[in-house]
């Protein structure tokens, strides 16, 4: 039997209620199933370690630049970085990506620039413009509310007669939702090429995981709709990858969606106006420190040979300075320009809205007199 | 007497209100353990208990449609909506059936609930997190809205709200959780629902506002003070039902109107006002009456958002017109 097959057999008969949880990458970054190993080379490996480098260094860099006052409310990524790149990794060219606020591995990899990213957190709505024929939709932070998106924009595909995925992310909170419920059911029922990721980090802000809901797993609320579910080790590159590739070749061929909890940790705060201690212990974190995604795959790359210490350290700190070089472009370009606040709420500005804007320019001058 | 600003005369309102009627039940995303996101709430759930004071899933229409079950079944719910810009998975619960139940029951079954959330902008918040909700709730016959100013009188409304036996929406400008404090007596009292008052008297012109303009519009009625316009400013408090009464009395007077706002403009709270005093004292304008309400765009984003929030300065320009029209 094929290695893809293999694994295609084992997702698809996989029992959500089970509460297994695939794993193919251990935290000690020893491979203990080579069968399932999807089959990517070294080097595209590292190109995949690389993009999660960044977005942690790009992540450390905002964080530092909010505690200097440079930045605004930013929500950080650390430790749930495999759970983004790897799914962005198995996706094709033209499929959607829709994410929720936390996926900043996904967006780089799928080709969002980081300065975009940047000038969103930095308060500039052009962090919503992505780059012509990047298929990623603007962050969702009404939270629940880009599932249906994502089942819209599959339905669309699966009408136009094209073959394009769309991947979905949101958190464990947001499963909560009547919102999320529904994607799966409208998804189930028709027959939707969509992947939901949920990125279980255990939080949502300071309500813990299990008093969001009593299942056992998140995974089996796709039971529910008749769909697909699985639990992956969200730390593990090469589980999120198999798992999510799977699901979107089968969502491809007609299949339908799946449900994927990435079973992860958030290590960092909620967003930086957050205080964890207020509601968690600094041994749980401290614990789930060697399970970190960037650890194990450092640990795999170094004992294959191809990869060192010093080039990580080395790499870590380029991503820093390219981080803040991109970050200085944003500080000295993002301020918007007052016609850029009213233009856009609709085609053609209204005469009411115009009207407006030209009283505001005539504030402005006075003011200046 | 203690000194408090507005997060902390919440906190100490709600602590007031569980401590006096054990039917009432604060609740809402992380409002037990955390104590809120503003802190509203810190240090309640240790004091009175999980089954009175918790967290709950994430999901704005079960937190409010819970709400009416509980207040069906004899107690007094207070849900929290952590910001504004999340109450609309609410708003079915909230139209459909938080402002009706009195209403097609005839009478037989009533809401007393209240639901708090943060107000408005100005503080550099993230998307959805600066709007101004007032217009909407405001439309919807059957709620009762009400936006404090000042930490006295969230403690006052607050008390009210949780004692009134209609559904009471409480806005809280969350530009003032932390901008000053005041004393606020330790004792009970209430400040009616639906009783604007005036905070600063003059004779040339009626400004109403409310919530974290009305500060600003104080400052800009002290600008024109400078210039001789004595301006008359009106802290409306409740936005439905309106205090017809004291702002017909002031333009009555002062033959002036003006109303400041932080929601849109068109359809806002503003036109209510103005159609308020074109009805009822029409005959004694000495000036056209004038909105000074947000531009009709989507709010911006933190780094533009100073655009569209006006600063004193800006509203002393807008309310001159009026004064030397
Ligand atoms: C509908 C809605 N309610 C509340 C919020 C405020 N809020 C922002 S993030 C968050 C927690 C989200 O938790 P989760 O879905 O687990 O995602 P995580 O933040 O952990 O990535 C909350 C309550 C929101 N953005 N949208």
């Amino acid at each position: 039997m094929l290695i893809q097959e293999y694994t295609a057999q084992l997702i698809r008969d996989y029992d959500a209620l089970s509460g297994r949880m695939l794993q193919i990458l251990d935290e000690n970054g020893v491979v203990k199933e080579p069968e399932l190993m999807p089959a990517l080379s070294d080097a595209e490996w590292l190109e995949l370690y690389k993009t999660m480098v960044l977005t942690r260094a790009a992540d450390d860099k905002a964080l530092q630049l909010q505690r200097q006052g440079r930045m605004l409310t930013y929500a950080p990524n650390t430790g749930q970085e495999a759970a983004q790149v790897g799914p962005a990794a198995a996706m094709a060219k033209n499929d959607w990506l829709v994410p929720a606020f936390r996926e900043l591995g996904a967006w780089l990899y799928r080709g969002v620039p980081l300065k975009t990213v940047y000038l969103y957190w930095y308060g500039n709505e052009y962090g919503s413009h992505f780059p012509e024929g990047v298929r990623v939709l603007p962050i969702a932070v009404p939270i629940g509310t880009q599932l249906h998106h994502a089942v819209g924009v599959a339905m669309a595909s699966k009408i136009k007669g094209e073959n394009d995925v769309t991947v979905a992310y949101i958190g464990d909170g947001g499963t909560s939702t009547g919102d999320f419920n529904e994607a799966l059911n409208f998804a189930g029922v028709f027959n939707a090429p969509v992947v939901f990721i949920v990125q279980n980090n255990q939080y949502a802000i300071s309500v813990p995981r299990t008093k969001q809901t009593i299942a056992k797993t998140i995974a089996q609320k796709a039971v529910a709709a008749g769909i697909p579910g699985m639990v992956v080790d969200g730390n593990d590159l090469f589980a999120m990858y198999a798992a999510v590739k799977e699901a979107i070749e089968r969502a491809r061929s007609g299949g339908g969606p799946t449900l994927i909890e990435a079973y992860t940790y958030r290590l960092g705060a909620h967003t930086t106006s957050d205080d964890p201690t207020k509601y968690r212990e600094d041994s749980e974190v401290e614990a789930w420190k060697p399970r970190d995604p960037l650890g194990r795959m450092k640990a795999y790359l170094i004992s294959k040979g191809l990869w060192s210490e010093e080039q990580d350290l080395a790499l870590y700190e380029e991503y820093g300075a390219y981080a803040l070089e991109v970050f200085r472009q944003v500080e000295a370009e993002g301020e918007p320009r007052v016609e850029d606040l009213f233009k856009y709420t609709y085609k053609e500005m209204p005469a009411h809205v115009r009207e407006q804007y030209e009283e505001y320019l005539q504030y402005l001058e006075g003011k200046v007199d | 007497m203690a000194l408090m600003n507005l997060i902390t005369a919440i906190n100490h309102t709600l602590d007031l209100a569980l401590a006096q009627d054990e039917r009432v039940v604060v609740f809402g995303e992380d409002v037990g353990v955390e104590g809120g996101v503003f802190r509203a709430t810190v240090g309640l759930q240790k004091k009175y208990g999980e089954e009175r004071v918790f967290d709950t899933p994430l999901a704005e229409s079960a937190i409010v449609g819970t709400a009416v079950g509980m207040a069906l079944n004899g107690l007094r719910p207070v849900a929290e909506i952590q910001f504004s810009g999340f109450v609309y998975p609410a708003f079915n619960q909230i139209i459909s059936h938080v402002a009706r139940m009195r209403n097609r029951t005839r009478g037989q079954r009533y809401l007393p609930m209240v639901i708090r959330m943060p107000h408005g902008g100005g503080i550099k918040a993230l998307e959805h997190h600066s709007e101004s909700l007032d217009t909407f709730f405001g439309h919807i016959p059957g709620l009762k809205v009400v936006v404090p100013s000042t930490p006295y009188d969230a403690k006052g409304l607050l008390l009210s709200a949780i004692r009134d036996d209609d559904p009471v929406i409480f806005l809280e400008p969350s530009k003032l959780y932390r901008a000053f404090r005041q004393e606020v007596p330790e004792e009970d009292y209430t400040i009616p629902i639906g009783k604007a008052k005036v905070v600063k008297p003059g004779s040339d012109l009626t400004v109403v506002s409310w919530g974290a303009y009305l500060h600003e519009a104080l400052k800009a009625a002290e600008l024109l003070q400078a210039e001789g316009i004595d301006a008359e400013v009106i802290d409306l408090r409740t936005i439905s039902p309106l205090d017809r009464e004291t702002i017909l009395e002031s333009v009555k007077k002062t033959g002036r109107f003006a109303v400041v706002h932080e929601a849109a403009k068109s359809f806002g709270p503003g036109a209510e006002l103005v159609a308020l005093v074109n009805e009822g004292a029409f005959l004694y304008l000495e000036a056209p009456p004038l909105r000074l309400a947000g531009f009709d765009i989507t709010i911006p984003l933190p780094r533009g958002e100073h655009h569209y929030f006006m600063d004193a300065q800006r509203m002393a320009a807008g309310l001159r017109q009026v004064a030397n029209f």
